[in-house]
C-alpha cells in the first residue's frame, strides 16, 4: 500500500490556540485508495486536527500537501472545492426532508430556465437513490422517503455517498460508527471498503478498534496531541493497540491485577490509593 | 404501518399520487383537517345567521389576507429555526409612514410605499444582522427590536405630525390596485393569492427551498454543505419585514388610515396561525398551504362568530384549545411522515 500516490499529506504542524499546544508536530500520509485509522482517546487531539484538515482551522506551524503540492485550506468551503469531505458523527442529514433532497442539500438539480428553475425532483431522487445503492445499501429505494425513518447506519451511508458522488478525494469520517449498533457499524464499514475501491483515501477517526482493525490499512494513534504510535496493518495486535490508546499503560496487565487481587479478596476490588 | 423499519415492501402499490393515506400523510393534512372541522361547524351554526353570504365570508377572508401576508414569512423563519415578533410594531410603522410621506407631505403614493418597504427591509436587515452575529435567540432580538421600532413610530409621528393618528386618501388608481373591493373581498385577498403563489414556488419548488429547512433542521450541516447561513437568514428576516410592511401598504390604502399603536395581537394571531398550520416550531419542517389553513381557521374562529349561533366571548377558548390539539398533532404527523415512504407521483 505504501506505494500508493499520496492524496494528503501533513508535515512537522502543529496547532495552538494561544499558549495551549493542542497538536505537536504532526506528520501523516494518506494515500489513494487507503485507510488511515486515527485512534485516540478523547481530549487527544482528533478533533482538532480533523478541522484542521477540513479547512476550520489552519495550522500554527509546518504545512499540509495536496497531491504533493503545499496548500492553504482557507475555509470548509475551500477544503470541499478541493475534494476534502468530512462526514460527522450524525452524518449531516436532516431527519425531516426527503433522501433526494438531503442528498442533493447545497446544490440542488433544476429544471426549467431563468427565474422558474424549479428543483428537479424526480432526477434528484433517482440519482441518490442509485448511488446509495450502489454503496450496498439496497434498502433505500424511494428518494421521497424522510431521513429521519432511516437508521442510524444507513444515515451515515447516505452522507458518505453524497461526498463520493461530488467528487471527494479525502474522506474524513469522524467516528461514524460511535453511535451504531454491530449490525449498523457493518454497513458503514462496509462503505468505508467501497469508497476505499474507488481510490479514495479515507482518514477515520475512531476509539472502536475493531472497527479500525476492519478496514484500516495505516493506524496512527495520537496521545495528548502527539502521535505516538504509526504502525500499518498486521504490524500490531489488537491488544496492543488499546494498550496504546489508553496511554501506554497495559489494559492486560491491568485486568491481570485485578483479577488476582479479586481472588485473594473474597471478590472484592482493590482500593484506590490517590 | 407505523413501524420505523418497514422497507419497501410496506409500500402499497398501485395507490395514486392523491390517494386518501397520502392526502392524510402530507405535511398540511393536520391544519387542512382543522380548518375544515372548524368551517363545517361554523357553518352549521351559522345557517340562519348567514355565515355563508357574501358579507360572512369575505369578512374572515379580509382578515386572513391580512394576517396570512405576514404569517407565512413568519413560518419561513420558524422553519429556519427562528422567530419574529417584530412585526406587531412594522405592521403600524409601514403604516405611518405611508400616511406621513404621501399624506402629510404629499408625496406620490409610490414614494410612500416605497419608503414603506424599505423601512420594513431595514428592519429584517437589522433583525438578521444582530440574529446572525451574536448567539441571542432571535425571540430576544426581535422582542427588543418591537419595542424599539414601536416606541420610535410614536415618537415620530408626534415628531412629524404632532398625532399618533392620521388619514390618507390615495389617489383613484391606487386605491382600486391596492385598497378596491371585488364582490366584497379587498385587493389585499388577491395580493395574499399571489403572494402564496410566489411563497409555495419559493418554499417547495425552487432549488433554494430545501436550504431554508436545512437551517433549522441543523445549520451546522448546513453550513458544511456550502449553504450561505448568514445570508439566507438575514434574508428571510428582510422577507418577513418586508412582507409585514406591505400589508401595512395595503392596509393604509385600504380603510384610508394609518396609526402608530403597536398591533400586539397581531404577533399572536400570526405565530398561532403558522403553529395551528403544521409547522414545528423547533424548525425544520412545515409547508405554505398548511399555515395557509392555518390562517384561514383563525380567521374564521376570529371573525366570523358572530356571524353564529356560537357566543363571540368563546373565540379565544377554541383558539386556545385548537392550539394545543395543533401542537400534540404535529408531533403525531411528523412521526408518520418518517415511517412512510410515499408512493411515486408516476
Amino acid at each position: 500500500m505504501s506505494g500508493k500516490k499520496p492524496i494528503i499529506e501533513l508535515r512537522n504542524v502543529d496547532k495552538s490556540f494561544g499558549p495551549i499546544d493542542v497538536l505537536h508536530d504532526i506528520s501523516l500520509t494518506v494515500g489513494e485508495g487507503e485507510v488511515l485509522c486515527l485512534l485516540g482517546d478523547n481530549g487527544a487531539g482528533k478533533s482538532t486536527l480533523i478541522k484542521t484538515l477540513a479547512g476550520v482551522h489552519q495550522p500554527t506551524r509546518g504545512e499540509i500537501l495536496m497531491d504533493g503540492v503545499p496548500t492553504t485550506l482557507a475555509s470548509p468551503r475551500d477544503a470541499q472545492e478541493r475534494g476534502i469531505a468530512t462526514v460527522h458523527q450524525f452524518g449531516g442529514t436532516y431527519p425531516l426532508m426527503s433522501v433526494g433532497r438531503n442528498f442533493f442539500m447545497g446544490s440542488e438539480p433544476t429544471k426549467g430556465f431563468g427565474p422558474f428553475k424549479v428543483f428537479d425532483r424526480a432526477k434528484a431522487n433517482r440519482i441518490a437513490v442509485d448511488e446509495v445503492q450502489k454503496m450496498g445499501i439496497t434498502r433505500i429505494t424511494d428518494g421521497d422517503r424522510l431521513v429521519g425513518g432511516l437508521s442510524g447506519g444507513e444515515r451515515q451511508s447516505l452522507a458518505i455517498a453524497r461526498a463520493v458522488y461530488f467528487g471527494a478525494r479525502v474522506l474524513i469520517l469522524d467516528e461514524p460508527t460511535a453511535a451504531l449498533g454491530v449490525k449498523q457499524a457493518a454497513h458503514v464499514l462496509r462503505i468505508v471498503n467501497e469508497a476505499k475501491k474507488r481510490g479514495l483515501a479515507v482518514i477515520f477517526i475512531t476509539h472502536q478498534v475493531m472497527h479500525a482493525m476492519a478496514v484500516g490499512d495505516h493506524f496512527a494513534v495520537l496521545i495528548r496531541g502527539a502521535i505516538a504510535a504509526d504502525f500499518r496493518k498486521g504490524e500490531k495486535t489488537r491488544e496492543e493497540i488499546a494498550d496504546l490508546m489508553a496511554g501506554g499503560e497495559s489494559m492486560a496487565d491491568l485486568e491481570a491485577n485485578i483479577e488476582s487481587y479479586k481472588e485473594s479478596h473474597g471478590g472484592h476490588v482493590p482500593p484506590v490509593n490517590a | 404501518m407505523t413501524d420505523n423499519k418497514s422497507d419497501s415492501s410496506s409500500k402499497l402499490p398501485g395507490l395514486p399520487g392523491l390517494s386518501l393515506g397520502g392526502l392524510l400523510r402530507s405535511p398540511a393534512a393536520g391544519a387542512f383537517m382543522g380548518f375544515a372541522v372548524v368551517f363545517i361547524l361554523f357553518a352549521i351554526f351559522g345557517f340562519g345567521r348567514n355565515f355563508l353570504s357574501v358579507p360572512g365570508v369575505t369578512t374572515w377572508v379580509n382578515y386572513a389576507s391580512l394576517v396570512g401576508m405576514i404569517a407565512i414569512p413568519v413560518g419561513f423563519l420558524m422553519i429556519a429555526g427562528e422567530l419574529d415578533i417584530s412585526t406587531g410594531a412594522v405592521l403600524p410603522a409601514a403604516t405611518m409612514t405611508v400616511a406621513i410621506v404621501s399624506g402629510h407631505y404629499g408625496m406620490p403614493v409610490m414614494v410612500g410605499i416605497i419608503a414603506a418597504l424599505s423601512v420594513g427591509a431595514l428592519i429584517g436587515f437589522i433583525n438578521g444582522t444582530i440574529v446572525t452575529r451574536t448567539q441571542v435567540p432571535s425571540f430576544i432580538v426581535t422582542l427588543a427590536t418591537l419595542f424599539a421600532v414601536a416606541g420610535l413610530t410614536l415618537y415620530l409621528s408626534i415628531f412629524f405630525i404632532n398625532n399618533t393618528n392620521s388619514f390618507y386618501h390615495a389617489p383613484d388608481w391606487a386605491k382600486s390596485l391596492f385598497g378596491g373591493k371585488v364582490f366584497g373581498f379587498n385587493s389585499a385577498v388577491f395580493w395574499w393569492i399571489g403572494a402564496i403563489v410566489g411563497f409555495v414556488f419559493f418554499l417547495h419548488y425552487s432549488p433554494k427551498g430545501s436550504w431554508v429547512f436545512a437551517l433549522g433542521g441543523d445549520q451546522e450541516s448546513a453550513r458544511n454543505a456550502g449553504i450561505p447561513v448568514r445570508r439566507l437568514k438575514i434574508g428571510l428576516f428582510m422577507l418577513c419585514s418586508t412582507s409585514t410592511a406591505f400589508a401595512g401598504v395595503l392596509q393604509v390604502i385600504t380603510f384610508s388610515s394609518a396609526t402608530s399603536q403597536a398591533n400586539f395581537g397581531l404577533i399572536f394571531n400570526t405565530i398561532i396561525s403558522v403553529v395551528v398550520g403544521g409547522v414545528l416550531l423547533t424548525g425544520g419542517f412545515g409547508t405554505v398551504m398548511g399555515i395557509v389553513f392555518g390562517v384561514l381557521t383563525l380567521s374564521i374562529v376570529t371573525q366570523a362568530i358572530g356571524f353564529t349561533e356560537i357566543d363571540r366571548n368563546l373565540s379565544f377558548l377554541i383558539i386556545g384549545v385548537m392550539l394545543l390539539i395543533a401542537v400534540l398533532m404535529n408531533d403525531t404527523f411528523r412521526s408518520l411522515a418518517t415511517s412512510w415512504s410515499a408512493p411515486k407521483k408516476k
